[in-house]
């Protein structure tokens, strides 16, 4: 459903990425991992017009959506979780949730069951300021916000960065339940490489703003380069 | 008693046409996150728009407010489309100048049009009510109602479209955090249009509130900017609930003082106010947990 070809760009000066390839097929949780530089988030900015590319094409269901500002892709169906300053603070958990659902004109009171059913925890605070929740909590605001357009692609940018470690894994198993019980496909930049992978279907590691592997998850894991290089051994 | 019960009650007008004020000043720079210098001359405008349909075209005042305010907001709109909105993409710095070009123009535009003299809406003393309190009394103005139900009526009405609708939580959220608006799907230029609009129409009705309680003169925004300035900064600017709580305190402050300082010092409190507050607690004390 995703194809990104080629992808070369950045913040104006130098480009970071050097022809980054990145493809999704539906269903898929897919992890990019690699140092730090490697121009993980910017990808994946870049995907979202975010990052403006010199070169290289992005597709979504056959459409190309190179550089298109990203109020217009997020219609095309694809939702961003930004890593840090991702929820509206002084709005409520419900009204975050309005604001994702902006540009919609139907009911979603449907998708926002939907969200409170994935992140219980936010029925219960959904009247309290998106500011004063914890961590973990704030992120899963942030994802039930991308959600409520009901995207079929979904961008995470480190969403377990800052994390404690026992919610770290609350937070992927809110991944995994996105991607099946909503089918909804997962790109995303991790710093928990090894335990992203653990869940992911396949994984790209980038280096320098090339592709240094790519490979389905499993024998990313077992490939004994890759794991002294990226996985801490 | 009765003499501070009076104050008070000065300074509650004085309040309601600075909080009116300041709101849109607030507003502007949550969103648009530059200083407009050119919102006190939008009162002036509004003000004298109103002076020609009440004392030229003979409408009445609550028929005037509507369509002053229209009219004001329509030449902000033009002032955003032909300058503001090109500069929106460099440094606020620059926004800010502009908008010290675009206040010069309003004052001058207003000189030429209604020319530089005092005017009033009403010629003639309007007798106050005059309320026996203990031993004294205290006298208050039917416009001093207007002015402060006026006041009420459109804090009351914000508040409503801020919490309930639509495009007032987008306005909310895009005062939270411009870029995440943005990468939501949030139309953000149509919220700048909604911010100009109910900041604009506000500082319009101010200034006829202003032109209501004592004259019309071609200074009478610029006089307010800095007392509204002091409001918008003391509730914590870019925040539109701290604006009202600022635009009473600064009103009220400026009104009492002169039960120990000559009233000529008046300015003088809100700009002390102002500067105390942003060595203190630059971010507003009404501000809150601002995360």
């Amino acid at each position: 459903m995703l194809e990104a070809r080629g992808m070369t760009g950045g913040y104006g000066g130098a480009d970071i990425l050097q022809g980054v390839e990145l493809t999704v097929a539906p269903g898929e949780i897919v992890v990019i991992i690699g140092p730090n530089g490697a121009g993980k988030s910017t990808a994946m900015k870049a995907v979202f017009g975010l990052v403006h590319l010199r070169e290289g094409s992005v597709r979504f269901d056959g459409q190309d959506i190179t550089n298109l500002a990203p109020n217009k892709i997020v219609l095309q169906g694809i939702g961003f979780v930004p890593q840090t300053e991702n929820v509206f603070p002084s709005l409520t958990v419900s009204e975050n949730l309005d604001m994702g659902a902006f540009v919609r004109r139907d009911d979603f009171e449907a998708q926002r069951e939907k969200v409170y059913d994935l992140f219980p925890i936010l029925r219960d605070r959904r009247r309290q300021p998106a500011g004063q929740l914890s961590g973990g909590q704030r992120q899963m605001v942030a994802m039930g916000r991308a959600l409520m357009l009901e995207p079929k692609l979904l961008l995470l940018d480190e969403p377990t960065a800052g994390l404690a470690p026992a919610v770290v894994n609350d937070m992927f198993a809110a991944i995994r339940d996105v991607n099946r019980e909503l089918g909804v496909s997962i790109l995303m930049v991790e710093q928990n490489a090894k335990q992203a992978l653990g869940m992911a279907h396949r994984g790209y590691v980038l280096a320098a703003g090339r592709n240094r592997y790519e490979d389905n998850a499993a024998s990313l894991l077992a490939n004994r380069e890759v794991a002294e290089m990226f996985l801490g051994g | 008693m009765a003499e501070l019960l009076q104050l008070v009650l000065f300074g509650l007008v004085l309040g309601s046409i600075l909080t009116l004020g300041a709101i849109g000043l607030s507003l502007t720079y949550g969103i648009l996150k530059f200083a407009h210098f050119a919102h006190g001359d939008f009162l002036t405008l509004g003000a004298y728009f109103a002076l020609s349909l009440i004392a030229t075209a003979q409408l009445p005042i609550l028929v005037s407010i509507p369509i002053a305010a229209l009219a004001t907001l329509l030449v902000a709109l033009i002032a955003d489309r032909l300058i503001y909105r090109r500069l929106r993409r460099t440094q606020p710095v620059i926004l800010l100048i502009a908008s010290v070009g675009v206040a010069l123009i309003l004052r001058s535009a207003v000189q030429i049009i209604w020319g530089p003299n005092v005017q009033v809406y009403v010629q003639g003393i309007q007798l106050p009510y005059v309320i026996p309190f203990g031993d004294g009394a205290i006298r208050i103005k039917p416009d001093h109602l207007v002015i402060m139900g006026g006041a009420l009526v459109l804090v009351t009405s914000l508040h409503f479209f801020l919490q309930y609708t639509r495009v007032g939580k987008a306005m909310r959220a895009m005062s939270d955090n411009p870029d995440l608006a943005r990468v939501t799907g949030i139309d953000t230029e149509k919220v700048v249009l909604w911010t100009w609009g109910i900041g604009i129409a506000l500082a319009a009705v101010g200034g006829i509130f202003a032109g209501l309680d004592a004259q019309l003169h071609p200074n009478l925004g610029w006089q307010l900017l800095l007392p509204i300035f002091a409001a918008a900064i003391l509730g914590g600017i870019g925040k539109p609930y701290g604006a009202i709580a600022g635009g009473m305190t600064i009103g009220l402050a400026q009104e009492l003082s002169t039960l120990v300082i000559p009233p000529e010092y008046k300015p003088a409190v809100s700009f002390g106010i102002m500067v105390l507050v942003l060595i203190v607690r630059p971010r507003g004390i009404f501000a809150g947990s601002s995360t």
